[in-house]
């Protein structure tokens, strides 16, 4: 998409095309029936609902529950509205294209970013506005009824977390819509929205029962970083030709595979040393944003866990040497340790868990390969914490038990992190002049080139290192 | 967007605020190529319009109509060559492209939910047409295409021809200097069809620069100074009208007719003429210029006291055109 700013100018354009957009879908009963319903009708059956069950909570002395229950309510009246949203956001692009409306549209002045903004307020105002109407109902309902307002503060909370859930499916929604070829093809996808939807609700609903508001914005926070990762996506991936010339959603794996072997090969020529020299290199290169990233989050999660090792403390008992150090030897080699069964399992568990974390970090935009790869170096800063607070020095024990293996561990997880923080970060902003596939294709050779160029061989050497050298260290250091 | 344009007549007019680059053609294409991955869609196609210009862009379905009207409003990118449009590129100057085309495309894509009133006050305001002027141009355009009654009624109640209409009065709306008009009178009755083939006299007339893509090749004659044959992404034959047949069809063949048998008249003309073919009261024949001819070989028909009926070229169609720039590429 063509980068601008949003002058006001350009908001009044946008805002021409989200009327228009507006009044045509206040048209369409299939829209306004279930708005209605949800705005009118529903916030006035909780309201009963809420009443009949406070009453029925109260005969029986459980009066926490009916409390519970009405501000749980106000967060589902919120939400219900908004889905009508998915509907109309799903359909934006993609919708106009089958109605071949899209195009004298793309032939206007409209900047991109115009025709963007304007979609998206078009999807999120009507619902947004219903389910404001329906908070009101509702409350309004249960002051007449029960003589209950809400505090200001979670009021604030719903409220927000409404209007945040209604642009995150909306975002998300739009990009399907720029993505696809056919309505029918964005509502299949859109179970990437309704099932992610759906289990936060869940979550969210344990809370409000739980009574644990303050958690509420801990998810909008996490909301309002999703939504800005999609409309970044989608700003980054609307493209006027893509959307126009695409006519088919077709997979073609044999092409996909060709396309990333040829990224994967780069100009090698059959030689592996040219391959490390220009094609592994140059990934690296293109990796270094990443890596300084991953290796914050490594840092990061050192501090993390030395901080919480004062919170959960383990018992002085635990450390007792002398005990720990007899029969150390026999009791590791019993963890497969000082064989090489055991440099196989390490070799297999570390790619597993490389694996896993790419799997995860792929669908959250790398967000989960970081939180995971993080993770061994939060238990370092944990049991270095722990070793301090029992008196020893932890530096010693980071020498120790860590640095003769982690010395290649931990560089190999801050290049397959980087490498995967970066698959995921091409789905929100692929190389300029590439499509999605073709910027995903070849982000995936980057991957394939970090982790079997470079991690693997790290991590096979690093296995050795922990099943023979490290063990042999601490058993010399604690005898 | 758009400043105010008083020509004579106290009419007012709208043009695009940035003024274009001074250009000696409105629309001008060089060695544009379009491919979508390995597929060739466009190949090397130039083309140059002026002001006060129709080109008739004709060819199959799929031959790269489409994909070439595409690239010239800044909707496909160009994979290799140029293109600008009253002097602004295609590639760098996208929204002044857009601002200087009107397009009509070769399905409507109307919002059948609005009514036709709607629809063109939405896309003028889009188009950056003051209020004030908004409700004058759409009236305006409403009326001279014979809508202004159906304006208030929702799209979706329209026929097909009515649809049309709507769409190339969108198209029409903002003035624009370059129109592209796909189709443009497909599904009309004939009286629609030829409310619209006026306007578009009217517009080459107005200095505007069109680009007529079309299967009706009667029209396509009528209407364009030049034309275009397009074929599997192609320009096989381009030019003027007239050049055009007599590069594909042969020099122009005249005809001669009597009111009562020949009786050896041809063989007095031979001098003269190349005769082609002759029947009992007609003869065709050859010159290598006609019009300079005519004068000589009338004034021998009336020495020779000949029953002379009518001097006339024999009718080359634009469809035999057509046909033979096809055969002769397929060879």
């Amino acid at each position: 998409m063509t980068t601008a700013t949003l002058s006001p100018s350009r908001l009044s354009r946008a805002w021409i095309i989200a009327r228009r957009e507006m009044r045509d879908g206040l048209r369409d009963w299939r829209i306004i029936a279930p708005i209605l319903v949800l705005t009118l009708f529903f916030p006035a059956l909780m309201n009963f609902t809420a009443s009949q069950a406070v009453q029925f909570v109260t005969d029986y002395g459980a009066p926490v529950i009916g409390e519970r229950l009405i501000p749980f309510l106000l967060m589902i009246v919120g939400f219900f509205p908004i889905s009508v949203s998915l509907v109309i956001a799903l359909e934006s692009f993609v919708g106009e294209k089958e109605r071949f409306s899209l195009e004298p549209l793309l032939a206007s002045p409209l900047s991109d970013i115009e025709l963007y903004v304007g979609k998206m307020a078009a999807a999120t105002a009507p619902p947004l506005l219903a389910a404001y109407l329906g908070i009101v109902v509702y409350l309004v309902g249960l002051y007449l009824t029960l003589g209950w307002a809400p505090p200001l503060v979670l009021l604030t909370q719903i409220v927000i977390l409404t209007t945040v859930q209604a642009t995150v499916m909306v975002s998300g929604a739009v990009v399907i819509s720029t993505q696809t070829t056919s309505v029918r093809a964005a509502n299949l996808l859109a179970s990437f929205i309704i099932i992610p939807m759906a289990l936060l609700v869940q979550g969210e609903s344990l809370i409000m029962f739980w009574a644990r508001y303050d958690v509420l914005w801990v998810i909008i926070f996490g909301l309002i970083m999703v939504n800005l990762v999609l409309i970044r996506m989608g700003v980054r991936l609307f493209n006027r030709e893509e959307l126009l010339g695409r006519e088919f959603d077709d997979i073609n794996l044999i092409a996909g595979t060709k396309a990333c072997w040829r990224e994967f090969v780069g100009a090698a020529n059959g030689s592996l040393f040219r391959w490390y020299q220009v094609e592994v290199v140059g990934a690296l290169r293109r990796l270094r944003w990443p890596m300084a990233m991953m290796t914050l989050a490594c840092i990061v999660g050192y501090g993390i866990g030395y901080y919480y090792a004062s919170v959960y403390t383990f018992p002085k008992e635990l450390f007792n040497l002398s005990e720990i150090s007899q029969g150390l030897r026999d009791r590791l080699e019993q963890f497969g340790l000082f064989s090489t069964r055991g440099v196989g399992l390490v070799v297999f568990q570390n790619v597993r868990a490389v694996l896993l974390a790419a799997a995860f970090g792929m669908f959250t935009f790398g967000v989960l390969a970081m939180v995971i790869l993080m993770l061994p170096t939060t238990l370092a800063g944990y049991f270095a914490g722990q070793v301090a607070l029992a008196g020893y020095n932890p530096v010693l024990f980071l020498l120790a038990f860590i640095a003769p293996h982690g010395i290649l561990e931990i560089p190999a997880a801050i290049l397959v992190g980087a490498a995967t923080i970066n698959l995921g970060a091409s789905l929100i902003s692929p190389p300029p002049g590439k499509t999605l596939g073709d910027g995903w294709l070849a982000a995936l050779a980057d991957w394939l080139k970090i982790f079997l160029g470079l991690v693997t061989p790290m991590l096979v050497v690093a296995a050795v290192l922990e099943v023979f050298v490290t063990p042999s260290i601490i058993v010399a250091l604690l005898s | 967007m758009y400043v105010e344009r008083r020509v004579p007549g106290d009419e007012v007019t709208f043009v695009p605020r940035h003024s274009a680059p001074v250009a000696v053609f409105m629309i001008e294409a060089r060695n544009l190529s379009k491919y979508f991955d390995t597929f060739c869609a466009v190949e090397s196609v130039s083309l140059s319009v002026a002001a006060g210009e129709v080109l008739a862009l004709l060819g199959p379905n799929g031959a790269g109509k489409t994909t070439t009207v595409r690239m010239l409003t800044s909707i496909l990118r160009p994979t290799s060559g140029s293109a600008t449009i009253a002097g602004h590129d295609v590639v760098r100057h996208p929204d002044e492209v857009r601002a200087n085309v009107g397009i009509l495309t070769e399905h409507h894509g109307l919002y059948l939910r609005s009514s036709g009133h709607e629809y063109l006050d939405f896309f003028a305001e889009l188009y950056g047409i003051p209020a004030d002027r908004r409700q004058r141009r759409v009236r305006e355009l409403l009326e001279r295409f014979g809508m202004a009654e159906a304006a208030p009624r929702r799209i979706g109640e329209y026929s097909k021809g009515m649809r049309q209409k709507l769409a190339l009065i969108r198209a029409m709306l903002h003035d624009p200097p370059v129109l592209l008009l796909d189709e443009p009178t497909s599904a009309m009755d004939p009286q629609s069809a030829k409310l619209v083939r006026d306007a578009i006299a009217d517009l080459r007339m107005d200095n505007r620069a069109l680009i007529l893509c079309t299967h009706n090749l009667a029209e396509a004659e009528s209407l364009a100074d030049s034309i275009a044959i397009i074929r599997k992404g192609r320009i096989i034959a381009s030019g003027d009208t007239g050049a055009l047949k007599d590069q594909l069809l042969g020099p122009a063949l005249m005809e001669l007719r009597f009111s009562a048998p020949l009786n050896g008249v041809a063989d007095s003309l031979s001098d003269l003429i190349t005769i082609a073919e002759q029947g009992d009261t007609w003869l065709h024949y050859h010159a290598p210029d006609p019009a300079a001819l005519a004068p000589r070989l009338l004034n021998r028909l009336a020495q020779l006291n000949a029953p002379l009926l009518t001097l006339s070229e024999v009718p080359r169609s634009l469809e035999a055109v057509y046909l033979k720039a096809v055969e002769e590429d397929e060879r």
